[in-house]
């Protein structure tokens, strides 16, 4: 049995029903990482909002989103709040809009570890240390004192990760988690992220526009464009050999080093006018 | 001729006896005529306060900096005339810096209506035809014109606030981190259309990004900035193929490459 089986995964949104994912089907396996591209609008977040059970009052789920065999669409917030923050997690673009700013760091972090384990205070206080230091904070006592305002992009992205892994969760939902920073503290996120899942066996769905980033972190490869997925394999065989039009372009406005400098740039118009099959 | 500028020893120091942060130290170069230049640096390398120095919406703590022979540091606002109608920039975020309340035909044409610049004589005097040259040159239908920002994309919102700094002639186009916002497949749209722009005019550029990559595509030459220093100053190429500098050579190693 798959980790998170989704099949015929349909979301509209308000009284008009405007279609935002149309028949996605994937599945994930324990430990497996899946990298989910495509450009804003094209239903990536949505459908991980989906997989999460985070979607609005006004959207409209049809289809079945299964983890470890039990239902996510139309489940119970107590059926999803025992899952959420514990068996599945996510990590979310801006850490400055995902935390809380009048709390500690600390206690966002131990939040989640006594809502889930119930420990008493001084236990999850130290299991709050020992994740902060995981993920590579030096001084994790000062980390956990501080606001997120006293934090930079990158800690904070870091504490994200840390609320994110410390219940040892089976599955990751990972949407642009390094989009907002330096391209070096991207560097150390990304390789601290594969440590860390590595380190817990926990699958991931990994969410970016970002090609480069997802095929450093991922084995396999899905390409969404207007709310469906139009190829699906390996990130090896989607990115270094892609069958649809869509993928085609996207690839190759990706590869601005094969490009002479100064030259005309290939744009995804160039192999994908979006009107019937490629 | 003298160059377009010429920056000796600039500085710019916030803060106060307490706590000072040098956010740019000893800046120091030319920028000629039709130049390209990329400045790369991550948060805080003092990249657009370098430039905002450049164009006079902020002043060096110390040191001069002249555009075309004059020295700018210290100028008061009424005698920026000159700079003001020849710098034209673009920044990163066109959500943020498009008024949501205008119509982008009276976006566009904002900078054509300011009395600074219509000291000059060259600037266009009929707005309407101005309008609609420039909006053809960045390729968005006239019949837009009076449509708000929100009914954009982020791509054509980009392509709005480029038409706004083209239309009153330029020579100067400073743009701050331009496709940092803007998905990858937009991305080559809007540097198409830069470059086309650039090339055509025979614009000076200042490309301030993160990026080196993008920054090696679109210009001839390029400083690299860390910590409020210059670290290195170069032909693109040379820099980007031979870095001298340890942290240039971090900054590129960090870019992500697809890996296949």
């Amino acid at each position: 049995m798959s980790l998170l089986s989704v099949e015929n995964l349909d979301i509209t949104f308000g009284r008009r029903r405007i279609p935002a994912v149309r028949g996605v089907s994937f599945s994930l396996d324990a430990g497996e990482r899946l990298g989910l591209i495509g450009e804003s609008g094209s239903g990536k977040s949505v459908t991980a909002l989906a997989v999460m059970g985070l979607l609005p009052e006004n959207a409209h789920v049809s289809g079945s989103v299964a983890f470890k065999g039990r239902e996510v669409v139309g489940a119970s917030d107590k059926v999803l709040s025992d899952l959420r923050g514990d068996e599945m997690t996510m990590v979310f673009q801006e850490p400055m809009t995902a935390l809380d700013p009048t709390m500690t760091a600390g206690r966002q972090v131990a939040e989640v570890v006594r809502l889930h384990a119930g420990a008493d205070p001084g236990a999850a206080r130290q299991r709050v240390l020992d994740i902060l230091a995981e993920v590579g904070l030096p001084d994790p006592a000062r980390a956990a004192d501080a606001y997120p305002h006293e934090l930079s992009g990158g800690q904070r992205q870091r504490i994200m990760m840390a609320m994110a892994l410390v219940n040892r969760p089976d599955l990751v939902i990972c949407d642009e988690p390094t989009t907002a920073l330096d391209v070096t503290v991207q560097a150390r996120v990304l390789a601290l992220l594969d440590e860390e899942l590595d380190a817990a066996g926990a699958a991931c769905l990994f969410i970016s526009h970002d090609l480069a980033v997802v095929s450093q972190v991922c084995d396999q490869v899905m390409v969404m464009w207007r709310g469906e997925i139009v190829e699906t394999g390996s990130v090896a065989q989607v990115l270094g050999d892609p069958q649809h039009g869509y993928t085609r372009g996207l690839v190759a406005t990706a590869r601005l080093d094969l490009a002479r400098p100064g030259s005309r740039l290939p744009v995804v118009e160039d192999y994908w006018t979006g009107g019937g099959r490629p | 001729m003298s160059p377009t500028y010429r920056l000796d020893s600039v500085n710019r120091v916030y803060g106060n006896a307490r706590s000072r942060v040098h956010a740019v130290a000893d800046a120091t170069f030319d920028v000629l005529d039709g130049q390209r230049l990329g400045i790369v640096g991550e948060s805080g390398s003092g990249k657009s306060t370098l430039i905002r120095m450049m164009a006079a919406l902020d002043r060096p703590s110390s040191g001069q900096l002249l555009f075309r022979g004059r020295d700018i540091s210290h100028l008061p606002e009424k005698d920026l005339g000159d700079l003001r109608s020849s710098v034209q920039m673009v920044f990163q975020d066109p959500r943020s810096s498009l008024n949501p309340r205008m119509k982008v035909g009276d976006i566009i044409t904002e900078p054509l209506r300011s009395p600074l610049l219509r000291q000059r004589a060259d600037v266009p005097t009929d707005r309407t035809e101005r309008l609609r040259e420039v909006m053809d040159q960045v390729g968005l239908p006239f019949s837009l014109r009076n449509r708000y920002p929100h009914e954009f994309s982020g791509g054509q919102r980009q392509r709005i606030a480029i038409a706004r700094a083209l239309s009153p002639k330029p020579d100067v186009l400073i743009a701050d981190e331009p496709v940092s916002a803007l998905d990858v497949s937009v991305r080559a749209h809007v540097l198409n259309l830069l470059l086309d722009l650039v090339g055509e005019y025979g614009l000076t550029m200042l490309f301030v990004s993160h990026d080196l990559t993008v920054v090696r595509h679109v210009c001839d030459s390029v400083i690299v900035m860390h910590r409020g220093r210059i670290v290195e100053h170069g032909p693109i190429e040379e820099v980007y193929n031979d870095p001298r500098d340890d942290y240039t050579r971090t900054l590129l190693a960090a870019v992500p490459k697809i890996r296949v």
